[in-house]
C-alpha cells in the first residue's frame, strides 16, 4: 500500500465512498419501507378502534391531530374505562373467547412440546426398529403429517367428534391442534437434541442414572431454550388457529378468531367496534412478538441450518 | 401384558356388546389401552422398553388421530351423507366421483392452488433481499427484525380484517385512497377475478413473507466470512460476489424453506374463507375453502370428505415430485 491511498482521497476512493453511501440508503430504505409495510396495518387498526365514524370515512389517519380519540370501539365491547364496572355482555362473550382460545392454546402446546421432545430425544438418541420401520422412517412419519392438509382430516374428524361427544368441547380442539403443531415441534427438538454431545448422558449412565433419570435431569436443562421456542411457536399457531374452531365448535368453545370472523360479517359497517376486536385478538400476540422474539426466530431457524 | 390383552378385548367389544349412548368409552378404553402398552413395553424389555417409551406415546398419538381419521374418511368418501338429514348414511358408490368430475368449482381451486404455490416465487425474491438488508451492518437491527416479524404472528382472521376488509375498504381504506392519488380510479380490490387473486395473495404473503426471511437469514449467518473476503480479495464486485458465491451456498436453505411454504400454502383457507368467501365467481377459491362452504352450504360430509382425498393424493404425488427435483438441483452445486 503507498502512503498516497492512506492520507489522501483518490478518485477511486471518492468513488468507492459514494456507491457505500448510496447502498447504505438503498438497505435503509427498504428497511424502514418494509417496517411501514408491516407495522402500518397494525397502528391503522388501533387508531380506527379509537374513531367514530365521519373519521373513518375521511380516512384520518392521526389522533389528536386531525381526529379526536373517542373510546367508542372499546365501549362496545365493554373494556372502555367508563364501561369497566357495568355488565356487559359483549364484554362477557369476549372474556368467554379470550379464555377459551387461552386454554386451548397454553393446553395443546404443552401437550405437543412434552410428546414432541420425548420422541425427538428417542429418535435422535436411540435406535428402534417398529416392523420395517427404522429411525429415518419413524421421523419422516412424523414429519410427513406437516403435508396432510387439515381439510383431510376436517370433515371424518366432524363425524368421529359427533360420534365420541367431542363436539364442540375444548379437549376435541386441544388433540387436534397437539396434532398439527407436532411435527414442528419434533422438528425443532430433534434439531436441539442433536446439537448436545452424547457424552453427557454416558457420564450420567456410569454414574448410576437410568435412560429417564439422565433424560430429565441433565438433558432436558440444557435443551430448554429449544423447548421454549418451540412452546411459543406452537401458541401462536395454535392460537391463530381458525379453520378447526370454525367446523369444529359452534358455541360453547369456540376460539377468538372464530368470533373476529363471525363479527366481519354481521356488523361490518361498525368499524370502531371490530377494529377494537381486531386489535384485542392480536394484541397478546404482539406482546409475544415483541418479548420472546429471539426464541421464535431461533425456533424457525432450526430447520434451516443443517 | 395381561392387562394390555384385557384392555384390549375390552376395546373391541366395548361399543358392540353393551349399547352406550355414543362412543366414549372406547375412547377411554384406547386411552387405557394406549397407556398398558407402554407400561407392558417397559415390563416385558425392560431396558429396551424404556427406550421405546419415548417415542410411543407421540406415535399412538398420532396413529389414532391421522391414520383412523383417514381409513375412516376413505369410506365415508363414497357414501352420500348428509349430516342434518335423519337418513344418515348410504353408500353410494362411484357417485360422489361422478359428480366430482362434473364440478368445475372444484378443479378451478385446484387450478388457483397453481397460482397461488407460483406466487411464493415472488414472496422469495423479496424475502431474499429483506433477509440480506438484514443482515448487512446495520442499526437498530432488534427493531426492524421485531417489526419484520410482527405480520407472522397475528391470527390470520384478524389480518384479514385488518387489511383486506378496512384497509381495502374502496371508498375511505387508506391503501385505495393511495391508488387512487397514483392514478386508479375505481380502486376494488375484489371486484374483477384477476385483481381479487393477486390482492389474495398479497396479503398471504404479508403474512408468510417473515417465514422465509427468517430461514434465509438463518442461512446467511452460517455462511462463513472468510468466503465473502476470499471472494473480495478474487476481485469479484458486489452483485458477481452474489451469484456465485453467497446465491449458490443459499440454495439448500432457500429450497427448503420454499418447499415448506408450499407447504403452508397448500393450506391456506382462513384468508380466503373471511374476505371473500371464494368471490368473485370462484376466483379466490383455494381447495380447503371451498370444501370449507360445500359443507356449510350443503353439510353433505361423503363428497367433501372424497374432494379433500383427491386434494391429499394430488398432493402427495406433487411434493414428492417436487422433493425428488429439488434433491437434483440441489446436489450437484453443493
Amino acid at each position: 500500500m503507498t502512503q498516497t491511498q492512506i492520507f489522501h482521497d483518490s478518485p477511486a476512493d471518492r468513488a468507492h465512498r459514494v456507491k457505500w453511501f448510496s447502498g447504505r440508503l438503498a438497505v435503509y430504505t427498504l428497511l424502514i419501507l418494509w417496517a411501514i409495510i408491516c407495522l402500518f396495518p397494525i397502528y391503522w387498526t388501533l387508531t380506527t378502534s379509537f374513531k367514530m365514524a365521519p373519521d373513518v370515512m375521511k380516512g384520518n389517519m392521526v389522533p389528536w391531530v386531525d381526529f379526536t380519540p373517542k373510546w367508542l370501539g372499546w365501549k362496545s365491547l365493554g373494556l372502555s374505562p367508563d364501561t369497566w364496572g357495568a355488565e356487559s355482555t359483549v364484554r362477557a362473550e369476549f372474556l368467554k373467547r379470550f379464555a377459551n382460545s387461552a386454554i386451548i392454546a397454553v393446553t395443546s402446546s404443552v401437550l405437543a412440546v412434552a410428546l414432541g421432545s420425548l420422541a425427538a430425544y428417542g429418535l435422535s438418541r436411540f435406535s428402534y426398529k417398529f416392523a420395517w420401520m427404522r429411525n429415518s422412517d419413524i421421523s419422516f412419519f412424523f414429519l410427513s403429517q406437516l403435508i396432510l392438509p387439515p381439510v383431510v382430516l376436517a370433515l371424518p374428524m366432524l363425524v368421529l367428534y359427533k360420534e365420541l361427544a367431542l363436539l364442540d368441547t375444548r379437549i376435541g380442539l386441544i388433540l387436534l391442534y397437539t396434532l398439527s403443531v407436532l411435527p414442528i415441534v419434533i422438528w425443532i427438538m430433534r434439531d436441539q437434541f442433536s446439537s448436545i454431545p452424547t457424552e453427557l448422558e454416558e457420564a450420567a449412565l456410569v454414574d448410576g442414572l437410568s435412560i429417564w433419570g439422565a433424560f430429565v435431569t441433565i438433558i432436558l436443562p440444557i435443551a430448554l431454550p429449544g423447548m421454549v421456542a418451540a412452546f411459543i411457536l406452537s401458541l401462536v399457531l395454535t392460537w391463530n388457529e381458525y379453520f378447526f374452531a370454525a367446523l369444529l365448535t359452534s358455541t360453547h368453545s369456540n376460539t377468538l378468531p372464530v368470533m373476529v370472523a363471525s363479527q366481519t360479517g354481521s356488523q361490518g359497517i361498525s368499524w370502531w367496534s371490530m377494529a377494537a376486536l381486531a386489535w384485542a385478538a392480536i394484541f397478546p400476540l404482539i406482546i409475544i412478538g415483541v418479548v420472546l422474539e429471539r426464541y421464535i426466530i431461533k425456533g424457525m431457524a432450526a430447520g434451516a441450518v443443517k | 401384558m395381561l392387562l394390555v390383552a384385557a384392555a384390549q378385548l375390552l376395546h373391541m367389544t366395548g361399543s358392540a356388546e353393551f349399547g352406550f349412548e355414543n362412543w366414549r368409552p372406547t375412547l377411554y378404553t384406547y386411552i387405557t389401552w394406549a397407556i398398558c402398552l407402554c407400561w407392558g413395553q417397559v415390563l416385558l424389555h425392560g431396558e429396551h422398553g424404556k427406550r421405546t417409551l419415548f417415542v410411543l406415546p407421540a406415535a399412538l398419538f398420532v396413529i389414532s388421530l391421522t391414520v383412523f381419521p383417514l381409513l375412516f374418511g376413505l369410506i365415508i368418501a363414497f357414501s352420500d351423507w348428509n349430516l342434518s338429514s335423519p337418513d344418515g348414511r348410504s353408500f353410494n358408490g362411484l357417485e360422489n366421483v361422478r359428480q366430482m368430475w362434473a364440478d368445475p368449482f372444484y378443479w378451478n381451486a385446484m387450478l388457483n392452488m397453481v397460482w397461488y404455490v407460483l406466487a411464493i416465487l415472488v414472496e422469495y425474491a423479496i424475502a431474499f433481499a429483506l433477509a440480506l438488508a438484514l443482515n448487512a451492518e446495520i442499526r437498530a437491527r432488534k427493531f426492524f427484525r421485531v417489526a419484520f416479524l410482527l405480520p407472522l404472528m397475528l391470527s390470520p382472521v384478524a389480518v384479514s380484517w385488518m387489511i383486506g376488509k378496512s384497509m381495502l375498504e374502496p371508498r375511505f381504506g387508506p391503501i385505495a385512497s393511495l391508488g387512487r392519488a397514483l392514478g386508479w380510479d375505481d380502486p376494488s380490490f375484489f371486484g374483477s377475478p384477476w385483481i381479487a387473486k393477486a390482492t389474495i395473495m398479497v396479503m398471504d404473503a404479508w403474512t408468510f413473507i417473515p417465514f422465509m426471511m427468517i430461514m434465509i437469514l438463518a442461512g446467511l449467518q452460517a455462511i462463513p466470512k472468510e468466503l465473502h473476503e476470499a471472494a473480495k480479495v478474487d476481485g469479484a464486485n458486489g452483485w458477481r460476489a452474489f451469484w456465485e458465491v453467497t446465491f449458490p451456498m443459499m440454495l439448500p436453505v432457500s429450497i427448503t424453506a420454499i418447499l415448506i411454504r408450499i407447504i403452508f400454502k397448500l393450506k391456506l383457507a382462513d384468508i380466503v374463507i373471511a374476505v371473500t368467501s371464494g368471490g368473485p365467481g370462484g376466483a379466490t377459491d383455494t381447495v380447503t375453502s371451498f370444501i370449507f362452504r360445500e359443507y356449510r352450504d350443503r353439510s353433505n360430509v361423503g363428497y367433501g370428505t372424497l374432494l379433500a382425498m383427491v386434494y391429499l393424493v394430488v398432493i402427495v404425488i406433487a411434493m414428492t415430485l417436487l422433493m425428488k427435483f429439488a434433491e437434483r438441483i440441489s446436489r450437484p452445486r453443493t
